[in-house]
């Protein structure tokens, strides 16, 4: 892909409490790099880095040392304008009901968007179509209550809310985590769907490689505060020595063909899909079939 | 036999102000009995969560009562023997650990009522060789992986010897490993005779408890065993809900060969269906 760079992070790094006795070191000298309408996963275990790492992409950490250039623009500048950075790069945070205020889920979506100093005509469409996206039923939901929401509810309306920001770059953390299948099927096909079509960039951070296999053109990961790896997933999910060195999970399927292998069954592991990986079974028994054939018929 | 808990015709409503309220459970009826599996489903929004607030009295209900072991949950005076009955595990790792070191954070529940210091030590050993975290005991809880404090937070309910753990959405924020270990322990736990309820949207995660219960509108729309309960592929799909990954692959595999059954729901019978098969077509 030979697209803009939209953000640069070059040697990052970042240590909190720094000076104490409580020193953490979060970040080495981590690199990534995302080009303009890609989807990026980021994956790594707690404590890898990944929260700190997206925690600069708008602003809300500054770089310690190490570069970060967000759209062309250097965030070691004090001078840059955080409420356009804001607009530009939106960030869902993994626990929704931090990013929730208001009572009414509607005015909490609007919440952004009134902000921005936008008509009221503007804000009710752009409320109503990150709904939409999200998979929140308009008419029926708009007026009901925040607090009384499950945590699931609550998940979808703090994403329509950074939605309706019409973000140029989407940072989600942790984005299904506690949906209801259909739910997480629906809002991944979605996030997909704004990603391939209107071109918006997305970066997440997962721990379900389902999604990660479905939805990411690039995956990094990382480990101790720093990018240990990245390329497609295919790249990732068959390199099976990697994968056990940073105890890097794989979607179901994979997990099934994997084991499957260790039998000593012929089958491709780049299954990620169920049907993929059902098809890449029915080969084997097939070919099983062929085979005893042929015996028979010696 | 005696049931551990009893629902009896729990109603639910969380009120937003005077005049307005959101039913949340109607007419909720079952029984769990000791030594049960159990993992609830339902959709975002259907009532789950609610539900297992009532399991040890964390809410009440508007109507009918929870029984845990005899006591009904209303009862004030008997809030403390019933969390001791009833212990839980939530979504959060974070939200539920308090102490700067592993051990502490275990011991927390026991110094609160006063277990003498040697129980106390002999309780906290065992809870921390059942979760596998004892050479964690002295380390920082914060510096631990998700599924690691997840299993301390585990050991912290086990110390109190409950007869039962209800897990909500315990293993939603954990990666696949994560979660893995936390099946093993409430495998094992339940082997040895502890009752275990789990809400999950995990599929795969159901599929491992003995009985199903989906919820769905706050009401129970279907209970029974977890290979019956996931017949129902298409009813599932209509809650928004569905199969575990392996039944659907075993059903586009059946759809081809007949004779590979589609009634599977867990990764092992799956990966020895397989092996069963293309063997028979060897010989």
């Amino acid at each position: 892909m030979a697209g803009r760079p939209i953000i640069e992070i070059e040697n990052l790094s970042h240590t909190y409490m720094k000076g104490t006795p409580m020193e953490h070191v979060a970040l080495k000298g981590a690199n990534l790099f995302v080009e303009e309408g890609e989807c990026v996963a980021i994956i790594g275990h707690t404590g890898s880095g990944k929260s700190t790492l997206i925690q600069h992409f708008n602003g809300l950490m500054r770089p310690e040392s190490g570069k970060v250039l967000i759209d062309g623009e250097d965030l070691s500048n004090k001078k840059v304008n955080l409420k356009t950075l804001r607009q530009k790069v939106g960030l869902v945070f993994q626990n929704p009901e931090d990013q929730i205020f208001e009572k009414i889920i509607g005015d909490d979506i609007a919440y952004g968007p009134f902000k921005l100093g936008l008509p009221l005509k503007e804000v009710r469409e752009r409320v109503k179509w990150a709904m939409s996206v999200v998979g929140l039923d308009f008419e029926g939901m708009i007026d009901r209550q925040t607090f009384a929401l499950s945590g699931g509810q609550k998940r979808k309306v703090a994403l329509a809310g950074i939605l309706a920001l019409k973000p140029k770059i989407l940072v989600l953390d942790e984005p299904t985590a506690g949906l209801d299948p259909r739910s997480r099927n629906e809002l991944l096909d979605n996030i997909k769907r704004l990603n391939k079509e209107e071109k918006l960039t997305v970066i997440f951070v997962s721990h379900n490689m389902e999604e990660v296999a479905l939805l990411a053109d690039r995956v990094y990961v990382m480990a101790d505060g720093t990018d240990v790896l990245n390329g497609t997933p295919k790249e990732i999910f068959t390199d099976k020595e990697k994968l056990q060195r940073y105890h890097i999970g794989t979607p179901e399927s994979v997990q099934v063909l994997y084991r499957l292998t260790d039998l000593g069954y012929e089958v491709k592991t780049d299954a990620f899909s169920i049907t993929e990986a059902a098809n890449e079974i029915i080969k084997v028994l097939a070919c099983k079939k062929e085979c005893s054939k042929h015996v028979q018929r010696i | 036999m005696e049931p551990l808990i009893r629902l009896e015709n729990v109603s639910f409503s969380y009120k937003i102000n005077e005049q307005t309220k959101v039913p949340v459970l109607r007419d909720i009826d079952f029984s769990i009995y000791p030594g049960e599996y159990v993992a609830i489903i339902g959709h975002n929004g259907s009532g789950k969560s609610t539900l297992s607030k009532h399991l040890n009295g964390i809410l009440t209900p508007d109507n009918g009562d929870v029984w845990i072991h005899g006591y009904n949950t209303k009862n004030v005076n008997q809030k403390r023997a019933i969390r001791q009955t009833v212990g839980t595990v939530f979504q959060h790792p974070d939200n539920q650990i308090v102490a700067t070191i592993v051990e502490e954070d275990v011991a927390f529940g026991l110094e609160n009522i006063n277990i003498p210091r040697e129980e106390m030590r002999q309780r906290v050993d065992e809870a921390l060789d059942v979760v596998k975290m004892s050479p964690f005991r002295h380390r920082p809880p914060h510096h631990l992986s998700g599924g690691q404090k997840q299993r301390v937070a585990i050991a912290g309910v086990l110390a109190m010897r409950p007869e039962c753990i209800v897990f909500d959405e315990a293993t939603s924020m954990l990666d696949s490993f994560g979660r893995k270990e936390v099946l093993q322990v409430m495998r094992k736990m339940n082997d040895k005779g502890m009752t275990i309820i789990t809400v999950t949207h995990h599929m795969s995660e159901a599929a491992e408890a003995d009985r199903i219960i989906v919820i769905e509108g706050g009401q129970i729309v279907m209970d029974g065993p977890a290979r019956e309960i996931f017949k129902h592929k298409h009813e599932l799909e209509q809650l928004q809900l569905e199969v575990p990954a392996v039944s659907q692959m075993a059903e586009l595999i059946h759809n081809r060969f007949a004779e590979f059954s589609k009634d599977i729901i867990q990764e092992s019978e799956f990966i020895e269906e397989v092996v069963k098969l293309s063997k028979e077509e060897v010989s």
